[in-house]
């Protein structure tokens, strides 16, 4: 990254050697060629205006007026990093709200000048965007090139990465996890390793992303400007219909401790890598926290909905009391068994490992030892007036 | 600025859902017709009730890859989507016509021009035709041989049999092939019967379905006797009780499927181009030459 002593210069006004590019600066002269009367292009440290004598260029309070175009483009050579820098916001990545915040973002573009920014560009800039870490760097032409890779590969070789340049085949790298299983939410931690877009251009890099975690960058720009609409879990659940239409029954009045539940389930950062900001409703906040991901969640999502009609089903079960005979490393074991599955910890643990209550070993003697011939723990029957199962599977 | 905006169902469980939706989407952009191809899920991301908040068009036109008008199309995706004030009365559909109505989606205070499904469009008859003969991998594909469209039955959506005989009756009336039934999953007549319905030796089976998925993999194939069980898989063609079924999976994964779409679009008032010319082309069968 950037050494003090570079900044140190930088700081001062130096410039970071950049050619003006012919793309820029034509685009800065059509720019001028169709203000509107007594109007300026800006660009940092100085503005651009055309009259019948030529152009006017004014930078730090000394006024040039009648430059034609190759004595523009001459006085304009030391303002190359800030000229190119308009061009690209202004013309390249252009005017769509998300894009353009999530581009200056990347490199601090309203905090910092110019100069300081492609010298730290030089070097590379780094953000991170849920498992994604995008390096943003600057050429000699003060064009930009974004690097994106999953943020565990931080320190690994190009060769040693499989590289892609299209953001569209990142559509397959996000649609299984490293065991290949199906990821139903984009915005889990499963992210798999092992892959590099070496070198996009800015609206590739936006693309990668929105095709990564799609609508975060929106949601995002969105809370930005203090424009996210929430949809609470009340409001949410109220709106469904067809086979979800249930889910709204499960609200009984009776407290909001089921959506507790439901939150610490499903939207912590363990599970989704955004920050839940809906409630129970607008007056209700819930008692679980709601992680610390850069991009907002602003309603419960489809996962959540399917789940929540399961339970829906599955609490309005009245509870009863079962008597079950188990030692008390037994019960520390069933203990285990709930830790290991819902921590997602199964395949961690060895197979010859019986000092884990969730090795398949303990678990199989356990299930001889506790289960009678149609499955039931200690052979006590879920339901003893009758056949009727529960939904337990 | 022009956008198309794509929706469909998705999948929690199943990863070959959305992959029609994103070939398709593939498709459109590489005729470049629209400035930005989006696609948005009721089960995946991004969902449909945030898609409209990534496209960046002024003129927007949504298009469902659903294969017949009903739940989906006239409550789910508007209510989704925001469409300020839908009534399903704006498409005055007879559960076949559906074309497209304006209206301002309240999530990012614009128009959208909301089109009817594709597998109700007239050219849908064409990718079930091509999607036979991709399958028999015979362009001229007809003679000698039965076309069998199949759907749900009405005990889903009372328009899914209006589309699946809409087509059928269409296919027929070409004269193209020998014999062209409509059969249904849960009504009579039933696809299970299917070599009952056929004289023909050869009957080509095309599921009027959007992507495969459980119905077009495990239930039909089952069903219709190509296999005992579906993890052993299929010839293509098995024969069942004496005919040569050429079963074609989801006809929405045929690429022509794409020239749907912009038609949908072209008549809710994109300029196209030559964007349909360009499709059909790029999509067509190869002749084997």
């Amino acid at each position: 990254m950037t050494d003090a002593t570079r900044n140190d210069t930088t700081a001062a006004g130096d410039v970071v050697d950049v050619d003006l590019p012919g793309d820029a600066f034509d685009a800065l002269l059509a720019a001028a060629d169709t203000l509107e009367p007594d109007a300026v292009v800006r660009f940092e440290g100085g503005t651009l205006a055309a009259d019948d004598d030529g152009y006017v260029l004014e930078t730090g309070g000394d006024r040039r007026p009648g430059l034609g175009d190759r004595e523009l483009h001459e006085a304009l050579a030391d303002h190359a990093a800030a000229v190119t820098d308009w061009y690209l916001f202004e013309r390249v990545v252009g005017e769509f709200g998300p894009r353009r915040a999530f581009l200056r973002w990347l490199e601090d573009a309203d905090g910092l000048p110019v100069a300081r920014r492609y010298a730290a560009l030089a070097d590379g800039v780094v953000r991170e965007w849920g498992q994604l870490r995008v390096t943003a760097t600057v050429t000699d032409r003060g064009e930009r090139r974004y690097e994106v890779r999953h943020v565990d590969d931080a320190g690994v070789a190009h060769e040693d990465l499989t590289a892609h340049d299209d953001p569209r085949e990142a559509r397959e790298i996000v649609t299984l996890d490293a065991d290949g299983r199906y990821r139903p939410l984009k915005t889990a931690p499963t992210l798999r390793t092992g892959w590099v877009f070496p070198e996009l251009g800015p609206r590739e890099a936006y693309e990668t992303v929105e095709t990564v975690y799609p609508a975060t960058v929106a949601n995002w720009y969105r809370e930005r400007e203090g424009e996210l609409d929430v949809d609470h879990w009340r409001e949410t659940m109220a709106r469904q219909s067809g086979i979800y239409g249930v889910v709204e029954t499960w609200d009984r009045g009776e407290g909001h401790e089921h959506v507790n539940w439901v939150a610490e389930t499903c939207c912590a950062d363990s599970q989704c890598l955004k920050r839940r900001e809906w409630e129970y409703d607008a007056d209700t906040d819930l008692d679980v926290d709601g992680g610390d991901g850069v991009f907002p969640c602003r309603e419960p999502c489809s996962l959540v909905v399917s789940a929540a009609r399961k339970w829906t089903r599955l609490e309005s079960e009245p509870e009863r009391t079962y008597e079950f005979e188990l030692t008390p490393s037994e019960k520390e074991q069933l203990e285990a068994l709930i830790d290991a599955v819902a921590d997602g910890r199964i395949d961690e643990i060895r197979e010859a490992d019986v000092y884990k209550g969730a090795n398949r070993y303990r678990t199989r003697f356990l299930r001889a030892k506790r289960f009678d011939g149609d499955g039931n723990l200690c052979g006590v029957p879920t339901d003893p007036d009758g056949d009727d199962a529960g939904d337990g599977e | 600025m022009q956008s198309l905006v794509i929706v469909a169902h998705g999948s929690h469980l199943n990863p070959d859902s959305s992959a029609p939706t994103y070939d398709h989407a593939d498709t459109i952009r590489a005729v470049g017709a629209f400035d930005e191809v989006r696609t948005g899920f009721w089960k995946e991301e991004p969902h449909l009730r945030e898609v409209l908040r990534t496209v960046e068009g002024d003129e927007i036109y949504v298009v469902p890859l659903f294969v017949s008008e009903g739940y989906f199309t006239e409550e789910v995706i508007p209510r989704e989507l925001r469409l300020a004030g839908w009534d399903v009365a704006e498409w005055d559909s007879d559960g076949l016509s559906a074309d497209q109505a304006t209206l301002v989606a309240e999530d990012i205070g614009r128009a959208v021009h909301y089109c009817g499904p594709v597998g109700t469009h007239a050219a849908m008859t064409d990718v079930i035709v091509r999607r036979a003969e991709s399958v028999t991998d015979d362009p001229d594909v007809g003679e000698g041989f039965g076309l069998a469209v199949v759907g749900h039955g009405t005990e889903r959506n009372e328009n899914s049999a209006k589309a699946i005989e809409y087509h059928a009756d269409r296919i027929r009336d070409r004269g193209r092939f020998d014999e062209v039934r409509a059969l249904y999953m849960d009504e009579d007549p039933e696809v299970d019967d299917l070599p009952d319905y056929f004289e023909s030796d050869d009957v080509v089976l095309v599921p009027l379905f959007i992507a495969d998925g459980y119905h077009t993999q495990e239930d039909i194939p089952e069903d219709v006797g190509l296999c005992a069980d579906h993890t052993e898989g299929y010839d293509v063609p098995a024969v069942v009780d004496g005919t040569r079924v050429w079963y074609a999976g989801a006809v929405g994964t045929e690429p022509l499927m794409a020239d749907v779409i912009l038609e949908r679009a072209g008549e809710a008032g994109a300029d196209l181009g030559g964007a349909l010319e360009d499709v059909r082309e790029t999509t067509r069968v190869a002749t084997g030459d």
